[in-house]
């Protein structure tokens, strides 16, 4: 009896010598670099978690294919391990646990989601592991010091900010009277935030205010309100359900507004399915395809549209985009860094300043991107009702004239 | 707290009128509630969920190029076997039992099927175009789509046709008498297996009816069910098992109240003051049943 458990314990401890031993290692195996990642695959971000990973994946066949990632004048090629979050916060967390005690990763690339971000955030920055994410917006984010995060993105509260802007400059300067609905999750309260800011700044008023909850499909109260009141703009921010029941009622209910503007836009597919009824609208976007970066690997915009469509599809969203862009990032921080050292790789992160054909890439201490602005898109559509997006600001980039304000349902 | 709807009368007369609307279509869910509640004495909470699986009929039908309207004669038509199957399966174990497992059975079914939902459909929020239009009342200072008065003016005929069906068929009546005495009219030759897979049955053909017609007239998601099977348990226990013009009223209560309370409390708190009106209910009927009890005494 007593031998047996002698052995059984030595057995266990040699186990676990052994699994230790192969963690140490696990961050670059032979010629592979691996990358963790916690991604909604099930769950209520499941579309935008599917998303996502595309984007990573097509960016790591690419660097592979075209050299890899040169360190200490050895070649390695990315590989990620993934697991699925459920898109739930908890499970996202104990994910990144394990990934980083249990499989050894050194090098994370974020989540779907905010809230999922900031679910990992803690854990990477306790074992301090660099991590760039690429959909993460929340300005939350980026005020809590932490040093190992790095996100591609432009923070939520810019997200809409150009709207309002635009508005008062079409105003000839002088502020305008702002209704908003917001979703009440951390995200669209950022850009609410943002809204804020902007309307402060410019001596703007905020009539309405109201705040969606996120069972929430029927939102006639605020949209008779606006009827009532007649702001200058409407600001909605509800993920997709808010773009979607946003376009529904407001056409259904012909509400009258001189400016549109809205968050996940492309999420809800509005001029592709809803045509019409989505027409003028304004939305907000981290990237456009039409925009004219350039990068060695994806080349721009445009091939990278195309690239990705034949390889998934499906047009990518703002969403593959800048997690492709994540990936770009990360190669020129380890070949900067030129070592596998986490202080290293997360110093050269902090120091980068490149381009891709996502935009430029550039971090503030914070970790937010402070060099590639959002950009905004109206939904147009030709006589024959077939709908697109069409970049409309900032202005060095717009393919098309902003329609302003938007003509009344009675004269469309 | 913002009491603008009091300020412009117009207001009151949209928020009555889109609350009644709204209310019917609360009410045929809740009627199909009441019904196997009474019948089979079962509270499902996977009410909601049926709901949003009949959107998603309507919602294919719409995606394939079929108006989503006929969503409202085959949606009823699927959900109805589904119903069964889901007796057959689940809930004829649970239905002699107490209220306390069946409530968890359903409970377990709801988690499974928002979970199938997503799975096969895809967490994005969806919804089915009508194309309607809109009617504009006292010089357009009242706006209803018609898709709004379109899905009330189907679910009030789904209701006739089934007090109606209840009243003349054979089922219905079978049904009634289990509803009653479910060992009487076992005795008396009723077989109430079928009666109850039935009553399912035509309690999830309901719901595919309030389904479709909300793909039309809302959203639909796989996880948006749970507060419709909130809203139909609270109108079944204010209305009473039984009682379809309770139902109605109460349904329609409900709606205005609903609406109200969005335009007072702002629209953060819509479902949050319905949450809180069933609590108000739960409270008082306790209240009465303990003061009948103590009169009793």
């Amino acid at each position: 009896m007593k031998i047996t458990k002698i052995i059984l314990s030595f057995v266990s401890a040699l186990a676990i010598l052994l699994s230790s031993s192969v963690t140490s290692f696990a961050k670059v195996v032979g010629d592979k670099i691996i990358l963790g990642s916690a991604i909604s695959l099930t769950g209520k971000y499941s579309s935008n978690g599917v998303h996502t990973q595309n984007g990573y994946n097509m960016a790591v066949d690419r660097i592979n294919s075209m050299g890899g990632v040169k360190v200490g004048g050895k070649t390695y090629k990315f590989e990620i391990i993934y697991y699925d979050d459920e898109s739930n916060p908890k499970r996202a967390a104990q994910l990144a646990e394990r990934l980083i005690s249990q499989d050894g990763v050194e090098f994370m690339l974020g989540p779907y989601s905010s809230g999922l971000t900031k679910a990992i955030a803690p854990v990477t920055e306790k074992y301090g592991v660099p991590m760039v994410e690429a959909n993460g917006a929340s300005r939350s984010l980026f005020t809590k010091g932490y040093k190992y995060l790095f996100a591609v993105l432009a923070p939520a509260n810019l997200y809409l900010d150009v709207a309002i802007r635009t508005a008062v400059e079409l105003n000839g300067g002088k502020g305008v009277r702002i209704a908003q609905a917001f979703e009440q999750d951390a995200f669209s309260q950022d850009v609410r935030l943002g809204i804020l800011d902007a309307a402060k700044e410019t001596g703007s008023e905020i009539i309405i205010d109201d705040k969606l909850p996120k069972e929430l499909n029927d939102m006639a109260a605020t949209l008779v309100k606006v009827k009532q009141m007649k702001p200058d703009v409407l600001v909605v921010s509800g993920h997709t359900k808010g773009a979607l029941t946003a376009i529904r009622q407001i056409a259904e209910m012909k509400v009258d507004v001189p400016m549109l503007a809205m968050t996940h836009c492309d999420a809800a597919k509005l001029s592709k399915q809803h045509g019409k009824n989505s027409q003028y609208a304004l939305c907000a976007s981290q990237w456009h395809k039409t925009l004219t970066y350039k990068d060695d690997f994806f080349k721009d915009g445009m091939t990278y549209a195309a690239d990705f469509t034949n390889e998934f599809g499906y047009d990518p969203p703002y969403q593959a985009a800048e997690s492709s862009a994540a990936l770009l990032v990360f190669k020129d921080a380890f070949e900067r860094a030129n070592s596998f050292d986490q202080k290293k790789v997360r110093d050269a992160l902090a120091a980068t300043n490149m381009q891709t054909f996502y935009g430029n890439i550039k971090f503030a201490p914070g970790g937010q991107n402070v060099d590639k602005p959002m950009v905004l898109f109206q939904v147009m559509c030709d006589g024959a009702g077939k709908c697109e997006n069409k970049v409309v600001a900032p202005l060095k980039w717009a393919s098309a004239e902003l329609i302003h304000p938007v003509p009344k349902w009675s004269e469309r | 707290m913002d009491f603008m709807v009091f300020q412009y009368p117009m207001i009151s007369v949209q928020a009555c009128l889109d609350g009644i609307l709204l209310g019917i279509l609360f009410a045929l869910i809740a009627y199909g509630m009441a019904l196997q509640w009474g019948v089979m004495n079962i509270i499902n909470i996977a009410q909601g969920d049926l709901v949003i699986l009949g959107g998603y009929i309507a919602y294919f039908m719409y995606l394939y190029g079929i108006h989503p309207a006929w969503g409202v004669i085959v949606a009823p038509i699927i959900m109805y076997f589904v119903g069964v199957g889901l007796y057959k399966l689940v809930i004829n174990k649970v239905v002699d039992r107490d209220l306390f497992i069946s409530i968890l059975a359903t409970f377990g079914i709801s988690i499974l099927f928002m979970q199938l939902m997503n799975f096969a459909f895809g967490a994005d929020v969806v919804l089915a175009n009508s194309g309607y239009g809109t009617t504009f009342l006292f010089d357009s200072a009242v706006v209803l789509p018609n898709s709004k008065i379109f899905s009330a003016f189907i679910s009030i005929l789904f209701a006739i046709c089934l007090v109606i069906y209840m009243k003349k068929s054979k089922l219905g009546r079978a049904i009634r008498a289990t509803a009653q005495n479910a060992r009487a009219a076992k005795i008396l030759g009723v077989d109430t297996e079928k009666v109850y897979a039935a009553t399912f049955g035509i309690n999830a053909a309901l719901c595919g009816v309030a389904g479709a017609l909300i793909s039309i007239t809302f959203t639909i998601h796989p996880y948006m069910g749970l507060p419709y099977t909130i809203r139909s348990f609270m109108i079944v226990i204010v209305a009473g098992l039984g009682n379809l013009p309770g139902v109605a009223l109460s349904g329609m209560g409900l709606g205005v109240f609903e609406e109200f309370a969005d335009y007072i409390l702002g629209t953060e708190f819509r479902i949050g003051a319905v949450f809180l009106l069933l609590v108000l209910i739960l409270v008082y009927r306790r209240f009465k049943l303990s003061r009948k009890r103590e009169y009793l005494k």
